[in-house]
């Protein structure tokens, strides 16, 4: 019985002497491992525009039916996205979102992309619906924002010529 | 006659087909499937894509003996080609053996697509067929999975190139195919669209002005294997996997072209159903699988903001939106003093079970009912109307058509479409009209009258009172003579009420002397302005001759789907010295501005109803999205306001209301909603499992309808009109004739709200015949003040050879009212 008692004793000494591993959330954060899946972020090209071009293959993907797009047609005036086509409407409902990231690969040009953040809770449901202005990502430039006006013929193609994903 | 039977194997299963029928056809009959871009089964297979091939062998014949070469075991020995074959060219033959499922054939199908994918765009995530392609669909299946051609070689070609406002072509998606061109030339004789350029560079360019000038242009985008072909109604309106699909009627005229309509939820419309497109579904004794442009997109007169959402009563000099209840008993407590001074005016848009309810309720007051309309002639359809069990379709050698006083072109398309196929087929055509239209070239004979000759005209043609004639008249008293079977077809060209009754009167006489009436492919088509003119006829309905003394001594017109104001100043004025009136509508028309109440009504699209058709087949629509908050159904309103005067109208299902109709109606005894539910098989068979062969248009589980027997089919005793002499139309010294035509694109309630077809909608103007107009006075393109029946209005002057002589001519509803022949006069501008 005393060997118990002092086993128990020299664990608990033991453990004075190590590095904490409580981590003082949410001053501090841990950072997420290189596959986490996060909340959804709209990814842009460089030059701001985005994406997404509406095509609603991520909707068709998901199993838990959370994705709801819209599409519309862009002109050379007033451009979102390569090509014709881009999300008038992107919404998101991350209460119903079980974070399985079918729409990431369903999404032809890569465009939505779970991301990191984690940091999801809502007062009310209608606040779980995601809309595109808080999915997007933010622009470096406030010229790089979208619509933007650009030169005809030369945004004509919705689906970039990739190289087949590596991974 | 009997049809020769040919025997034949496809993959081992023993089939048995008419000979001359297609070895695609063939597998298809018996569900094996042989994939097909360029074939089509309703059009002739030209072989273009190759993609059909399969292997086929023949028995082997000794040509000494011209014996069949056998086996050992005694079965025919099958020689099969050095080549694959393509299914969609090659007619079947006794004791062939066709194998669709082997290696070369697997192999054959996989380079075909490989070919033509080698520059068909990535666009399928964009691409409006996405996700109903044949393409994609016929890739997936039996295409390779990845391509050896090079990438920096595709072709590059224009893209979104507007082939007019209706249409869009992508060339790059295009795959050469020429179902639209064959399309615009076969069948609906519209050749505006063509190849241009050969091999690679080959691309559909359009060669009308404005581009892609066809009222059957929508039809293309269906039966376009890809997404080279795509409306720009539709354009990015949805993917297709994420619509509903609800059957439905086209409402714009008589034929009844049974629809389907793609419904979504959206966020942009506020949560709102909102409908993305119409689509034909398949009824081959009706529409076929097409429908005309104003059929696919004329419908957004149904989720226009400009519809009336709340009733509304006269408070003083306005009307203010009051309680569905106040409205109610309103209506009621005048209705009840009003008693037999009560008028009720329906409109020909109107279901039956709407038009029951608000007769049922008329009479129990005492009340009069009438139609709105400048047409008549409809009761006669309930003794002669086209038999039982009729189909154009099926018109052929030793039948007769007779299309009087109608441009069906432009009145009711799909049936100028099957007529024209018809004659094609080797019917017997005869077109008797006052001016060119564009069913003469398929006649083989065409009467020429003066507008007010119809009814002598069609009493000519009876064989019995041949007295001396002309030419023509002849060829068709002889056409009418040799034929088996005989449908009339009358319209309103060119004429008013009192013109089209004397019309259809003639026509009876000529059908009952010739006895072509009482059975099958025989009897009279009426041409109606509205899609169920004829459903408010068999309820009862007749237009008024006096109508405007009727309103003006009614204590309260009940006006439902109907603008007697905005169609005639006579009846406006009338409507003035009118009790109270009250109008159920979908808009704020003038006869609203002027009622006392107005109850708003829903659309045919947020519930559902029965109409019936030109050729008496009474058809189902179905709800198609959720109704808007505060419209109630016609039938509905007409009931409520029935049971605040006590008594009981069925108010709860139109279905309930049918039934009662079909009770109290002797020609609809017996109906039910589920008879005309009931489906039956149909060639082609099309549908949405197999894109590839009839297109994307909806196959049909919703119902086919049941055609009504006319009183002469049931036996009953005829009771012949007396053919009414019509007094001729002269123009006395400073005045012209102005004659009203109906034409496709019109500007009506519910065809303003589409704003894609604007730049084809009719301008007010009249079209004149340049003699005329040097005798009048007038010149091209001028405007002026016209005067007709008192009232003037600016209208432009339009040349056109085409018009006859004698008359000008005026489209119906183009904001110039007019109700039949009249004479105008050119305003006098002073000062
Ligand atoms: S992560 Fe999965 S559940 Fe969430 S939106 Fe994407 S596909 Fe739907
Ligand atoms: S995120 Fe990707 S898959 Fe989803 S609509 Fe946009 S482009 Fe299409
Ligand atoms: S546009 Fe469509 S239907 Fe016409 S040829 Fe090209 S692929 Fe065929
Ligand atoms: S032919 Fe008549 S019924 Fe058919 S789609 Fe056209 S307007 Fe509608
Ligand atoms: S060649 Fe037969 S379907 Fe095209």
């Amino acid at each position: 019985m005393f060997r118990g008692i002092l086993e128990g004793m020299r664990q608990t000494l033991r453990s004075f002497f190590e590095k904490p591993v409580t981590i003082q959330y949410p001053e501090q954060k841990r950072p997420v491992r290189a596959r986490f899946k996060g909340r959804h972020v709209l990814k842009r090209y460089e030059n701001g525009l985005e994406k997404c071009i509406g095509c609603a293959l991520c909707a068709a993907a998901c199993p838990a039916d959370a994705i709801f797009v819209e599409a519309a047609e862009n002109t050379d005036e007033r451009r979102f996205s390569p090509g014709e086509r881009y999300a008038s409407t992107y919404e998101i409902n991350m209460l119903r979102c079980i974070y399985c990231g079918f729409c990431e690969d369903a999404c032809p040009t890569e465009a939505i992309v779970l991301g990191d953040n984690y940091e999801l809770s809502f007062m009310d449901r209608a606040a779980s619906i995601y809309t595109k202005d808080m999915l997007l990502e933010p622009v470096p430039a406030v010229d790089k924002l979208t619509p933007q006006s650009t030169p005809p013929g030369v945004f004509t193609r919705s689906v970039p010529e990739m190289k087949d994903p590596e991974d | 006659m009997a049809v020769k039977m040919v025997n034949l194997t496809i993959d081992n299963h023993p089939v048995s087909v008419p000979a001359g029928t297609l070895v695609v056809d063939a597998a298809k009959k018996v569900g094996i499937e042989i994939p097909v871009f360029c074939y089509h089964p309703k059009m002739d297979p030209v072989g273009m894509c190759r993609l059909c091939l399969v292997e086929i062998g023949r028995p082997m014949v000794d040509r000494a003996t011209n014996q069949p070469v056998l086996e050992a075991d005694g079965s025919p020995k099958i020689s099969f080609g050095p080549k694959l074959e393509t299914a969609c060219t090659t007619p079947v033959s006794e004791g062939m053996v066709v194998l669709t499922e082997n290696d070369k054939v697997s192999e054959a199908r996989k380079d075909i697509l490989e070919f033509i994918l080698t520059s068909h765009p990535l666009d399928c995530p964009v691409c409006d067929k996405g996700g109903e392609c044949p393409l994609q669909n016929l890739t997936m299946r039996f295409g390779p999975g990845e391509s050896r051609f090079l990438f920096d070689e595709k072709m590059r070609l224009a893209k979104q190139v507007p082939l007019g406002e209706l249409i869009l072509l992508d060339r790059e998606r295009c795959i050469q195919c020429a179902r639209c061109v064959r399309f615009q030339k076969e069948i609906v004789d519209d050749p505006v669209i063509g190849f241009s350029q050969r091999g690679r560079a080959l691309e559909i360019v359009t060669f009308s002005d404005p581009g892609f000038d066809s009222i059957f242009s929508g039809n293309t985008t269906d039966i376009c294997p890809v997404g080279a072909l795509t409306t720009s109604d539709f354009r990015f309106g949805a993917r297709p996997w994420e619509m509903n699909a609800a059957a439905s009627l086209c409402t714009h005229c008589p034929v009844g072209c049974n629809l389907t309509i793609n419904v979504r939820r959206e966020a942009r419309a506020g949560g709102r159903d909102v409908i993305k497109r119409i689509m034909p579904r398949q009824n081959e004794s009706v529409n076929e699988i097409w429908i005309c442009d104003k059929g696919r997109f004329a419908y957004h007169f149904t989720e226009s903001e400009q519809r009336l959402t709340e009733p509304m009563m006269r408070k003083g000099s306005e009307l203010v939106a009051v309680s569905w209840d106040e409205a109610l008993q309103a209506a009621a407590s005048r209705l009840k003093k009003a008693g037999e001074k009560t008028i009720t005016l329906a409109g020909g848009r109107l279901s039956n079970e709407d038009l029951f309810n608000l007769c049922q309720l008329t009479s129990g007051l005492g009340g009069q009912y009438w139609m709105h309309g400048t047409m008549g002639g409809g009761d006669l359809l309930a003794q002669v109307g086209v038999g039982q069990g009729t189909n154009l379709g099926e018109f052929g050698p030793g039948s007769a058509i007779l299309v009087v006083a109608s441009d069906l072109h432009e009145e009711a398309p799909v049936w100028w479409l099957r007529v024209k196929q018809a004659a094609e087929r080797g019917a017997t055509l005869i077109v008797a009209s006052a001016r060119p239209t564009r069913l003469d070239r398929f006649a083989k004979c065409v009467i020429r009258y003066a507008y007010g000759e119809e009814v002598e005209t069609v009493t000519s043609l009876v064989p019995e009172y041949k007295t001396d004639v002309s030419e023509a008249i002849c060829a068709g008293i002889q056409g009418i003579l040799g034929a088996e079977n005989l449908v009339v077809f009358f319209g309103s060209d060119g004429l008013g009420l009192e013109g089209t009754t004397a019309l259809a009167a003639a026509c009876m006489e000529l059908l009952v002397k010739t006895n072509h009436f009482g059975r099958a492919n025989n009897g009279l088509i009426a041409v109606w302005p509205n899609a169920n003119t004829q459903g408010a006829f068999e309820l009862g309905y007749r237009p008024a001759a006096d109508l405007a003394s009727r309103l003006a001594e009614a204590q309260v017109a009940y006006i439902a789907a109907a603008d007697p104001a905005g169609d005639d100043p006579a009846l406006a004025e009338a409507l003035r010295k009118t009790g109270f009136i009250i109008v159920q509508e979908l808009f704020m028309t003038p006869t609203a501005r002027m009622a006392d109440l107005v109850l708003p009504a829903q659309a045919f699209t947020e519930r559902e109803g029965t109409f019936v058709s030109g050729e008496r087949r009474v058809q189902r629509y179905y709800p198609a999205v959720r109704p808007i908050s505060g419209p109630r159904p016609d039938f509905q309103i007409a009931a409520q306001i029935a049971a605040q005067l006590g008594f009981s109208l069925e108010e709860r299902l139109a279905s309930l209301v049918f039934q009662r109709l079909s009770e109290a109606m002797p020609d609809f005894a017996g109906l039910t909603y589920q008879q005309l539910a009931m489906v039956e098989e149909q060639w082609p068979l099309i549908g949405r499992h197999d894109l590839y062969f009839g297109g994307t248009g909806y196959d049909n589980h919703q119902g086919l309808g049941v055609q009504l027997k006319p009183a002469a089919q049931r036996l009953e005793p005829l009771n012949l009109p007396d053919v009414p002499e019509l007094p001729p139309l002269q123009a006395p010294e400073g005045a012209f004739l102005v004659v009203p035509i109906t034409c496709l694109y019109d500007r009506g309630q519910t065809l303003l709200p589409t704003s894609l077809l604007h730049e084809r909608m009719e301008k007010p103007a009249i079209y004149v015949h340049p003699k005329l107009a040097t005798r009048v006075g007038l010149e091209d393109k001028q405007s002026f003040q016209l005067v007709l029946n008192g009232i003037s209005t600016l209208v432009q002057v339009i040349f056109d050879e085409n018009a006859p002589e004698g008359a000008a001519l005026l489209p119906r509803s183009v904001g110039v009212p007019i109700q039949g022949p009249a004479l105008a006069q050119k305003e006098i501008v002073s000062g």
